[in-house]
């Protein structure tokens, strides 16, 4: 999705850095030539940064695992004795977040309108990337500036007249409205990103099969975009986990509940507790809709954040 | 070959353009039209008001007071994330040694990112429960139960319970930022500087805080956007009504919210994004501006 702070999808910064040099980086070693320390100093340093990185690494992890925890227990013992372990694994809160909670038809919507969302984005951003960033024309400049200046925009400026609009194109209240606009708010960061991408690829095969008599056609999708993939990963990456995260776009944008998706699906959910009381499935809800987003940090971490900072250094 | 070359562009550069235009473009440039009116969304009516839904908005005391909470955040966030982002950065890159586990930190830290803001806003609800909350249960077992509070349900405590959750979950995306920033610098500048006898506080004052300095102001930008625009944690946190003690944790996002979907009124509504528009841009350029320095080259 779209930069914007209304989604936390991590994205790059473009920062203006001073140009490299070729003298060997404390990237290099991972670590700086600062003040190499050996004996007590040393030992002191690393005891007092474990400490405080551990207390750290503790208040992030400690709400995960309550959270994993409680999902295992019943509504009494959550609340009575919300410290302690559950006496029995309750896995039947999941079946029930999954189908009394509805949290399995959410993900359903969530996936479908995710299938179209991502292609769409991905392919549309690649194809304008391509010409943008290997075709020369009089637009192009002026294009790429109109792309790049949603980044600066935020989505919420554009909300209400968005909501009037796909009422009048009848695209309110469906899925596949939806994944329209996500597409339309992902192009921005997208296709800025895939521009300097496309720009980095060697341009000789490219021009070596049109002179063999390859239509442009053909030399894209045969040759180029192949060649783009890690690219088109990384973005792959980035908009699967902004648009399954998206919350204030569809919260805006559908009302049935049938529809919902993930996102407003939980807060929808988290409401309803409040009457219900069933706050077991709750947080089996809540571990359901981490879980994907679990597996492919862990799967993608090393890409996720090598791709977060090639923006901020390179810029 | 030429007209195959048209032909191709166009065809490749439509499907964006005219997603764009239509999803983005055209709602951005109706959103400052409608401002202009006191539209309610039902008749086809739309009456024209000029410039008084801006006046009502800047004279309406709650309005105002939505954006002096966005104003609060805009100090503490800031402080908060950055400050200890980039000690946790100097932990990691400025010790010489390097830091055990260092690649696990990192792991854990950004995790909080990746999740949607909705969970990390629907766990810290239950986190912060004065009851049965995760936080009040910790705070009793380390005997501080003095300091146990009903976090969300005090007006006092309210607005910083919920920064305070931001906060937690930027962290380690600041920290990822400034780290690649510092490894960047090249070594030979501390190892010029250990020769000449400077401590570790020196180098970091002097070398690596100056050289990362662009990072740093990027940062600040970054999150003073989000500072004014939070919408979505607020929003969760405090299930969308503002009565009572939630009103403290009005910002103007969900004020805006509530005029458009609550009150109906889409003119209003719409001036707020306008005016949350005009100021995230002013900001942006101040804070460019007061933060220049001299670059570095290196």
């Amino acid at each position: 999705m779209s930069s914007t702070p209304t989604t936390n999808t991590p994205t790059p910064i473009p920062a203006i850095d001073p140009e490299p040099s070729d003298e060997p980086k404390a990237g290099a070693t991972g670590v700086t030539a600062v003040g190499r320390r050996h004996g007590p100093g040393a030992i002191l340093y690393q005891v007092v940064s474990q400490f405080l990185l551990l207390i750290w690494a503790a208040m992030v992890i400690l709400p995960f695992l309550w959270m994993i925890m409680t999902a295992l227990k019943s509504d009494m013992e959550i609340l009575t004795d919300p410290f302690g372990l559950p006496e029995r694994l309750l896995w039947e809160n999941y079946e029930r977040a999954w189908t009394t909670a509805n949290i399995g038809s959410y993900f359903f919507n969530t996936l479908f309108v995710m299938a179209m969302s991502l292609t769409g984005t991905l392919l549309v951003s690649a194809m304008a990337s391509y010409v943008l960033a290997r075709f020369e024309f009089r637009a192009n400049r002026a294009l790429y500036l109109l792309f790049s200046a949603g980044l600066m925009f935020p989505v919420f400026l554009g909300l209400v007249p968005l909501y009037f609009l796909m009422d009048d194109l009848r695209l309110l209240n469906t899925l596949h409205g939806l994944a329209l606009v996500y597409i339309a708010y992902s192009l921005p960061f997208t296709i800025f990103f895939m521009v300097g991408f496309f720009k980095t690829l060697p341009g000789e095969v490219a021009e070596a099969a049109i002179v063999d008599g390859a239509t442009h056609y053909q030399t894209f999708f045969q040759i180029m975009l192949p060649m783009a993939k890690p690219g088109i990963i990384a973005m792959g990456i980035f908009n699967f986990l902004g648009q399954w995260n998206q919350f204030l776009l569809p919260l805006v944008l559908i009302s049935n509940e049938d529809r919902y998706v993930l996102s407003q699906g939980l807060n929808f959910l988290a409401i309803q507790q409040g009457y219900n009381s069933d706050y077991s499935a709750l947080f089996a809800a809540l571990v359901i809709v981490m879980v994907p987003t679990l597996i492919v940090y862990i799967l993608f971490q090393r890409r996720l954040e090598s791709g977060l900072t090639a923006g901020a250094l390179k810029g | 070959m030429n007209y195959n070359r048209r032909g191709f562009m166009i065809s490749f550069l439509a499907p964006a353009i005219i997603l764009y235009s239509v999803f983005v473009l055209w709602p951005y440039i109706n959103a400052f039209y409608i401002s202009l009116t006191s539209w309610s969304g039902v008749s086809a009516n739309r009456p024209f008001v000029g410039f008084s839904n801006y006046a009502d908005l800047l004279t309406s005391g709650r309005f105002l007071e939505a954006l002096g909470r966005n104003a609060q955040l805009l100090i503490v966030l800031p402080l908060g994330a950055l400050s200890v982002a980039l000690l946790f950065a100097a932990l990691f890159t400025q010790g010489g040694t390097g830091i055990l586990g260092s690649g696990f930190y990192r792991v854990v830290y950004f995790f909080p990112q990746v999740i949607s803001v909705v969970i990390v806003g629907i766990l810290f609800q239950y986190v912060y429960n004065p009851r049965y909350g995760l936080l009040n249960e910790a705070l009793g077992f380390m005997g501080l139960d003095g300091l146990t509070r009903t976090w969300l349900g005090d007006g006092a405590t309210i607005l910083w319970a919920i920064a305070f959750v931001f906060i937690w979950s930027s962290i380690g995306f600041y920290m990822v930022i400034f780290i690649a920033s510092m490894q960047s610098i090249p070594t030979s500048f501390y190892e010029a500087a250990t020769l000449d006898g400077a401590t570790n506080w020196r180098q970091f004052r002097d070398i690596t805080f100056p050289l990362m300095w662009e990072t740093i102001r990027t940062a600040m930008i970054y999150i003073s956007i989000q500072a004014l625009d939070l919408f979505v944690l607020v929003q969760v946190m405090t299930g969308g009504s503002f009565s009572g003690p939630q009103r403290n944790a009005e910002v103007a996002a969900v004020f805006m919210y509530t005029e458009a979907f609550g009150n109906s009124q889409w003119g209003s509504a719409a001036a707020v994004g306008v005016i949350l528009m005009v100021l995230t841009m002013v900001l942006s350029v101040v804070i460019m501006r007061v933060t220049r320095r001299e670059v570095y080259e290196y």
